[in-house]
């Protein structure tokens, strides 16, 4: 099969335009009819990715299923996964029918919110898939669209502050790598992303405006992308949108953009910063080292403060991505192997702590931890469901958590010993904060008279469980999974990115100036 | 020579006699009573037209002693202007009936602009211009006060008129002047006179003057007061047109002045365009968050946009003409699109413009606020909707003429337009109640509106139906 991505990513969105032509009414057969339609979907969107991965070839670490149609200004349709973006495609389509399943409860609106789900899947998976430069923009960009549309129609009481600001802060972010785009291109010559990767980028000193900027075009350009990116994780200190979008999009609203959404900036990180700008991601590695470094112990104290389950929960994702931007920058192979587990395994993980918080919130339609306590008692099946992801959240040895989160902090530690010091306290901090939030929520006993007559897992959600806690768990005992496929990919990364830093990194500049 | 120069301008001839032919005829036959019947004449003698000129090929002569030029730039401007002047006629009519509107001379009216149009995109020579531009501007100003009875229409028309009297003067100042330095108002012999890259104070002064004059006519800030309470105040059929085929003539004139005439001295009016540029980008963006009126904000985003079109411009190059124009030609369709959901709001038969009373509109009419949706984003410049791919190509100029700091510009300003586009949509889905605006809309507003959403969504995936290559074409015509 030639096409299979374009397949692939393409599937959920004509499913899309088939509910938004064939699906009328809104009757409980119609929403029956609009519910099963988008499991298929999203379930044969999974199915038809697997064997992406049964055909895959780990050791090529080139791209693989590449599709190419020439297209406008000589850009072209190109699609291909390396073993970088696979996992990431596979994340996606693995999450998306949970993500349905976890909705079957809504009624309001519903066809237009499963093809808005539809709609961002297929965006989703062209973000990991395109190969071109302004195909990676149009579907990074596009999937704001849905996104915003799913927490302004569907989410809480803030909800326009929260789509707004969502909408503006990403918006501004991406434009300033848009011209960072076209800067490459017009340099390259070329947006052909494969091309770009072996493109040496100018690392002169600039004067721009009477500053002095070392690393000069790579410098920049690293900036705008990093200025998208650092949003899109989110990053401290540009993370203030996440909490609020969280809050108010609706439970599967926050799945995914926890489990997808915030891996897009890790990815582009991976895909932009690091290989097309070596000099400069050198040059700035300090600054991000230090940016995630605080990210990860403030935001641990921050959550640690926090009422409102959804947000707590919020700000542990800014913590864990943390170690995702600290792993990427420090730029060996433990550092990113750990960079890109850690993303996959916190798909997994918060994923399942906000279908968590959904599951007592379709309940009790409150979000504030105070409203809870001693559900041990009436919900056993959900606490123990609760404590797994708890316990994988701190990252207990056995759960994926913690292989991401070790990796990480090695790669760190061989770069730079205080980043990994303070890295290592937040270890402690995550603990401090889950553990409480699943004493005040779970553990206790029952006195709250509104919770006496609260009812356990329904076997959908259970249902809707099983794949992440299985997930997490293999992940966490044999991370060789993963490992073998995004290893030799990762190690070509590496080997390119110092051979480059070596070639025309700061320190052969410094030489060069000398020798004159 | 006399009869070659005829067959250049035919297509100019044959529409003003068409008006002035229909002007008598409906004059004697039944006034009023054929307004219909008016309006889908005109309209469809300028598609006519357009179909006329796509099809020939441009003769690339200079006719009547190089005053009025038929290139392909020529072509491509003219064909944009005659199908939105065609379309846009076609949406207002049913408003104009149910308004009190219909009168046979409405549509003649567009014609004899749409024929100054003509002329001025064609234009050879500073006269030639002025003429095209006055036939243009008489017209806009007659119609843009059609509604005698209205004040707010009367007051549009004055205001209109005033600034636009100002503006002509600013340029006829600015020709009188390059007259008086280069000793000729014909674009090749000004090209002549400034080849040597130096350009006279005299001349400097003179060309500032023919940009400021032009800057009034693209509704570039600071010369942009004017727009907002035209597009207000004017019947909204009026506005729709207001909003189309004139601003791309004005941009298409624009070039052509900057290229044709000053081609050897780009560096002297580059910065000059480019403040322009920024100016109207974020004076576009910032005052339109404000509006609770459509129609002015409408006024305020066209503003944005023949900022970014003049980002094109600015360039200097080529290509950034070539990006004006595609920038032009899809922010026409996007307007039209809009343009078609204005018209058919109403309630209790009485047209409205406030926008919350588009509140939840979703709720009943979710096929039209889908189409809005999709075209708020476009003009906010998200992907995969075309309105992504014009500001791709203005800043793919404005970077490759080294002025990344216009691009940064631009894009800062467009995230702060895109506040306004996404208040829309937060009115049209998740915005508080109002009272329901009428839902009977007329069949071809809708199927109008559908069909300018299909092709901006679509588009991408079309490579813009192939105007790529054409705009190129007509780009590579002009001199320089």
């Amino acid at each position: 099969m030639s096409n299979l991505l374009s397949l692939i990513t393409f599937i959920p969105l004509v499913a899309a335009v088939i509910l938004a032509l064939l699906a009328r009414g809104d009757g409980e057969a119609s929403q029956r009819n609009v519910k099963y339609l988008a499991l298929a979907a999203t379930g044969f969107t999974f199915l038809a990715s697997l064997m992406l991965l049964s055909g895959f070839e780990p050791n090529d670490t080139g791209f693989q299923f590449v599709e190419e149609r020439s297209w406008l200004l000589g850009m072209q349709y190109k699609m291909g996964v390396d073993g970088i973006s696979l996992l990431f495609v596979l994340l996606t389509t693995f999450t998306m029918p949970l993500v349905v399943a976890a909705s079957w409860n809504v009624t309001h609106r519903l066809k237009e919110y499963m093809i808005a789900f539809l709609v961002l899947e297929s965006l989703m998976i062209g973000v990991f898939c395109a190969l071109d430069l302004v195909l990676f923009y149009m579907f990074f960009e596009a999937c704001l669209i849905p996104m915003f549309l799913i927490i302004g129609i569907w989410g809480g009481k803030e909800r326009i502050y929260a789509s707004f600001k969502f909408f503006l802060y990403t918006f501004l972010g991406s434009v300033l790598m848009l011209v960072a785009m076209v800067a490459m291109f017009a340099d390259a010559g070329t947006t052909d992303m494969v091309v770009l990767l072996s493109h040496n980028f100018g690392s002169d000193t600039l004067t721009v405006a009477g500053f002095h900027i070392i690393g000069g075009a790579q410098t920049l350009m690293w900036l705008a992308f990093f200025a998208s990116f650092a949003v899109k994780m989110p990053m401290w200190p540009v993370h203030t949108w996440l909490p609020d979008a969280h809050v108010q999009a609706p439970t599967a609203g926050s799945v995914v953009l926890a489990a997808i959404l915030l891996k897009m900036g890790g990815y582009g990180f991976l895909r932009f910063s690091l290989p097309m700008f070596p000099v400069a991601s050198d040059l700035l590695a300090p600054l991000v080292f230090w940016m995630s470094a605080i990210a990860i112990v403030y935001t641990s104290l921050v959550a640690l403060a926090q009422q409102d389950m959804k947000k707590l929960i919020a700000y542990s994702s800014v913590a864990h991505m943390g170690y995702v931007t600290m792993g990427i920058f420090a730029a060996n192979q433990q550092g990113i192997d750990g960079a890109i587990f850690q993303m996959l395994s916190h798909g997994f993980i918060s994923g399942a702590l906000f279908l968590c918080v959904g599951v007592i919130y379709d309940r009790m339609h409150t979000r504030d931890i105070d409203a809870y306590g001693g559900l041990v008692n009436r919900m056993p099946s959900y606490a123990l469901i609760f404590m797994f992801f708890t316990m994988a959240n701190v990252g207990l040895p056995g759960t994926s958590g913690f292989v991401g989160e070790f990796l990480t902090l090695m790669g760190i530690f061989q770069v730079n010993t205080w980043v990994a010091l303070f890295a290592a306290s937040g270890v402690i901090l995550s603990a401090a904060y889950a553990l409480w939030l699943y004493r005040r929520v779970v553990l206790g006993d029952l006195i709250k008279e509104s919770l006496k007559s609260i009812t356990d897992m329904a076997p959908r959600e259970k249902i809707i469980f099983a794949p992440l806690v299985a997930m997490t768990l293999i992940l966490g005992v044999y991370p060789a999974l993963i490992l073998d496929i995004i290893g030799p990919s990762v190690a070509a990364l590496v080997e390119t990115y110092h051979s480059n830093v070596a070639a025309h990194g700061i320190v052969s500049l410094a030489a060069s100036t000398a020798s004159h | 020579m006399i009869a070659s120069d005829f067959t250049t301008v035919l297509p100019e001839v044959l529409l003003s006699l068409y008006a002035m032919l229909a002007l008598v005829v409906f004059v004697y036959t039944g006034k009023d009573r054929h307004a219909a019947l008016s309006i889908w004449l005109t309209s469809g003698a300028f598609f006519l037209l357009a179909l006329v000129l796509a099809m020939g090929t441009p003769t690339g002569a200079a006719s009547f002693g190089g005053m009025f030029v038929d290139d392909s730039f020529a072509r491509f401007c003219k064909i944009v202007i005659l199908l939105s002047a065609a379309l846009v006629l076609v949406m207002g009519q049913d408003y104009a009936a149910k308004h009190d509107m219909l009168k046979f001379e409405y549509p003649l009216l567009v014609a004899l602009s749409v024929v100054g149009m003509m002329v001025m995109v064609s234009a050879g020579s500073l006269l030639t211009l002025y003429m095209g531009l006055e036939l243009q501007s008489l017209a806009l100003y007659v119609i843009a006060a059609f509604r005698r009875d209205s004040a707010k229409s009367t007051e549009a028309g004055l205001k209109y008129f005033v600034l636009g009297a100002l503006s002509s003067g600013l340029l006829l100042y600015g020709t009188s002047l390059v007259y008086g330095f280069a000793g000729t108002v014909d674009f090749s012999g000004i090209m002549a006179a400034t080849s040597d890259g130096n350009l006279s104070i005299g001349l400097l002064l003179g060309l500032v003057f023919v940009i400021a004059g032009m800057g009034f006519k693209v509704s570039a800030a600071p010369f942009h007061m004017w727009a907002p309470d035209v597009y207000e105040g004017a019947p909204t059929p009026v506005t729709a047109f207001f909003a189309t085929a004139p601003k791309m003539a004005a941009m298409g004139l624009f070039a052509r002045v900057v290229h044709d005439a000053f081609g050897g001295v780009t560096a002297d009016w580059q910065q000059v365009v480019a403040v322009l540029s920024v100016f109207s980008m974020f004076l576009g963006a910032v005052a339109a968050i404000g509006q609770k009126d459509i129609k002015r904000l409408m006024a305020y985003s066209s503003i944005a946009h023949m900022g970014f079109a003049l980002m094109g411009l600015a360039a200097g190059t080529l290509f950034g003409v070539q990006a004006m124009l595609i920038y032009m030609a899809i922010y026409i369709s996007m307007n039209i699109g809009m343009f078609a959901l204005i018209l058919s709001m109403e309630r209790d038969g009485r047209p409205v413009s406030d926008i919350a009373s588009l509140s939840m509109l979703s709720k009943v009419q979710p096929l039209r606020a889908l189409c809005v949706v999709l075209i708020m984003f476009s003009m906010a410049g998200v992907p995969p909707m075309v309105g992504f791919f014009g500001k791709f190509y203005v800043l793919r100029a404005a970077y490759e003429a080294d002025m990344a700091w216009l691009a940064i510009a631009g894009v800062v300003a467009s995230v702060i337009g895109a506040y306004y586009y996404i208040r829309i949509v937060y009115f049209l889905y998740f915005g508080g109640d109002s009272e329901p605006l009428d839902t009977q809309t007329p069949r071809r507003l809708t199927v109008i509106l559908v069909a300018s959403t299909a092709v901006i969504t679509a588009g991408a995936a079309f490579s813009l139906f192939g105007i790529e290559p054409l705009a190129q074409v007509a780009a590579e015509s002009l001199a320089n």
